[in-house]
């Protein structure tokens, strides 16, 4: 297992299924990417996608019947092993999680016991894996809400979850993913459940903790103003596979794969959907929905809905293969 | 300036800004009663007005009372105060029975296509419910209705034995939009009608909203939290921050030239999908504040970069400010720009 040593976590040809006696839906199928230290890689998708599949992949939290059907998923830890957490068991993901890699949700609420404080949420999270006393636990817990720049973090130690904001309680999640210094923070739309204004403030939060503590961050997301806002590269997902990947910057000034393409022109954009003179345009739209992840195309899966789609792109799903500076899974790429 | 934009007193008013007012609300409140006697404030004496086949936008965020404020305009939640002239009638002042024909001419579009249809009921049925509203004849001429109406909203007649698990996000959204039309309304409340949907399905959505309302003639409420959504769709739009009107104007001026510190700061946290121009500082810290003890006097001002001791002491009137923008603010001289 080979893996750059700028690399931190190196996902190759990931396949995770989900098999019962009716059916096998291919959530992820043969998903690849890099993630360098102390980067951020977006990972873009709809729903169906596969990108919290692939996030939960790489934690080991899948549940029945999801399982990894292949591929690997290179890790380097702390002390520069490479672990393959694609053949991990329950045992070693304990000593990997929290303390090597953390993970933040869409939903706070959901994700914190609302019967225990804040503060002894993070302590807990500090004592599993740090020999710590209470009241060492305890200051450390008031540290880290500092970090997260909760006001008032001493008084607030003692609230619990339903006590705060769903902005604070983001918060509260990231200082408890943060409590043991993970190197790897997997971020699964964490701000898609706020306002706008509270979604600025934490997405400045992570770019600042980022910088200041040079973790790498995985985010998923389905908002392109976020991943523009955050992302060093990204990663386009569509029916379970990678479609697109490039630097932030490239991927913005120049899709190559019409679904990027198409994703992007539909978000409404005044200045460009309304003419000089107040008339409205329409919206440029892609036709048709996501496919069930159960029943794709046995070609490109983007294919039924694409305007650019040959008779080829029926045939058989197109290999991912170099475009520009990045990567494009599409026959006809070289000629958007 | 163009010889054309000369002879126009006004070149950012909406085309609609000559049709006549057909809803006009004024000072709506709604309270709910919170626990231990204490009051929710969630909408606080708010106005505007709808023309006559425009479209308006009520953004805010969460907690800012612009879902409230739809339903409280049919009727859906009681309203404590104010006044809903549709028509020349004032919508509040009606008894339930009055209330009746109301019911068809204004209409009301979900968030959530999932949830808002009963999965046991066929799309047929779930349509022809609306239409037994009406006292559509059963029969024949209701299956051609519908099926009319199916391919109206850009499905197909045979759809309509279906069941609506059967359907994408998008479709259903489509069907809550047929039910809508099925009474031929006037006036459509659309609360979020596309944020429950997938980026690639929502224009889709967004545009079938634009060509109805054109076609039909149709006037929308339309109510949202995506200010691009809003800026694309809406002729007019009403920023509303904890029960409260902060803004409110003719679109394009509103978004070219915002005056209140609240609508600038939202329009410059929305991320906008163009990494050259990442934005590097935060507008807006803290959290919106509890409807059920609101600031006293500005109840923005807890937030405001630009409150001053007079903001805590009365709340500011909403002036207006030429071009049929409105603002609420005691310092929006200072903020024109």
């Amino acid at each position: 297992m080979t893996l750059d040593a700028d690399t931190i976590l190196s996902v190759r040809d990931l396949k995770t299924w989900f098999v019962t006696h009716r059916m096998t839906a291919k959530a992820v199928d043969g998903v690849t990417f890099d993630l360098k230290r102390g980067e951020t890689l977006a990972v873009v998708g709809e729903s169906g996608s596969g990108k919290s599949v692939t996030s939960l992949s790489i934690m080991g939290l899948l549940s029945r019947p999801g399982a990894i059907a292949g591929g690997s998923i290179l890790f380097r830890d702390r002390k520069e092993r490479v672990h393959d957490l694609a053949a991990f068991g329950p045992k070693d993901f304990r000593k990997i999680r929290g303390r090597e890699i953390a993970m933040i949700f869409q939903e706070p609420m959901t994700s914190l016991n609302p019967l225990y404080t804040v503060g002894d949420q993070i302590g807990e999270m500090i004592a599993l894996h740090e020999p710590v006393s209470r009241s060492e636990a305890r200051s450390r817990a008031l540290e880290m809400l500092r970090l997260v720049e909760i006001p008032d973090a001493a008084s607030r130690l003692d609230d619990y979850p339903h006590q705060m904001s769903g902005g604070m309680r983001q918060r509260v999640m990231i200082a408890m993913a943060l409590a043991c210094g993970p190197s790897l923070l997997i971020a699964d739309e964490p701000t898609t459940a706020l306002d706008v204004t509270i979604q600025a403030q934490i997405l400045d939060l992570l770019r600042r903790l980022q910088e200041q503590f040079g973790m790498s961050i995985l985010f998923i997301t389905h908002n392109l103003g976020v991943v523009a806002e955050i992302a060093h590269n990204v990663v386009v997902m569509y029916g379970g596979r990678v479609v697109e990947q490039a630097p932030v910057n490239d991927l913005f000034a120049h899709q190559r794969h019409p679904y990027t393409k198409g994703l992007l022109a539909c978000t409404p954009n005044a200045t460009r959907d309304i003419s000089p003179d107040g008339e409205r345009q329409a919206l440029y739209s892609i036709p048709g929905s996501v496919p069930p992840i159960t029943a794709l195309p046995p070609g490109c899966a983007f294919e039924p809905r694409c305007k650019f789609a040959l008779k080829a792109c029926r045939e058989a799903p197109p290999p991912l293969v170099s475009a520009g500076v990045g990567f494009s899974r599409c026959i006809r790429s070289a000629e958007l | 300036m163009s010889a054309a934009a000369q002879r126009l007193p006004d070149q950012n008013q909406p085309a609609s800004a000559e049709q006549p007012v057909l809803l006009s609300v004024e000072g709506l409140t709604k309270h709910f009663p919170g626990r231990g006697g204490r009051i929710v404030h969630a909408v606080e004496d708010v106005s505007f007005e709808v023309r006559k086949g425009a479209t308006v936008g009520l953004v805010g965020e969460s907690g800012s009372g612009k879902t409230t404020a739809g339903r409280s305009i049919l009727r859906l939640v009681e309203p404590s105060a104010g006044k809903a002239v549709f028509d020349g009638v004032d919508l509040f002042s009606l008894t339930p029975r009055e209330m009746r024909p109301y019911r068809r001419r204004l209409q009301i579009v979900f968030q959530d296509p999932f949830s808002s249809l009963n999965p046991r009921m066929r799309i047929a049925a779930i349509i022809g419910e609306a239409l037994d509203a009406r006292g559509f004849p059963r029969g024949r001429k209701r299956a051609e209705r519908v099926a009319e109406l199916l391919t109206l909203v850009g499905l197909s007649p045979d759809h309509a034995t279906r069941f609506p698990h059967e359907f994408s996000g998008g479709q259903r959204q489509r069907i809550g939009i047929a039910r809508a039309l099925a009474v031929e309304p006037e006036f459509i409340v659309a609360d979020e009608p596309v944020s429950a949907l997938d980026v690639s399905v929502q224009a889709q959505v967004l545009n079938l909203l634009s060509e109805l309302q054109k076609s039909l003639g149709l006037t929308m409420l339309f109510i949202a939290h995506d200010l691009s959504v809003v800026e694309y769709l809406c002729d007019e739009v009403v920023v509303m921050y904890l029960g409260r009107v902060m803004e409110r104007g003719p679109s394009r001026r509103v978004y070219a030239a915002p005056r209140h510190p609240y609508t600038k700061a939202l329009l410059a946290t929305a991320p906008i999908p163009d990494p050259t121009r990442r934005r590097t500082h935060v507008a807006l810290h803290g959290d919106i504040p509890s409807p059920i003890d609101p600031p006293s006097g500005c109840v923005f001002r807890t937030r405001c970069p630009l409150a001053l001791p007079a903001c805590a002491e009365t709340i500011p009137p909403v002036e207006a400010v030429g071009g049929g923008q409105f603002v609420a603010c005691i310092r929006h001289n200072e903020n024109a720009s």
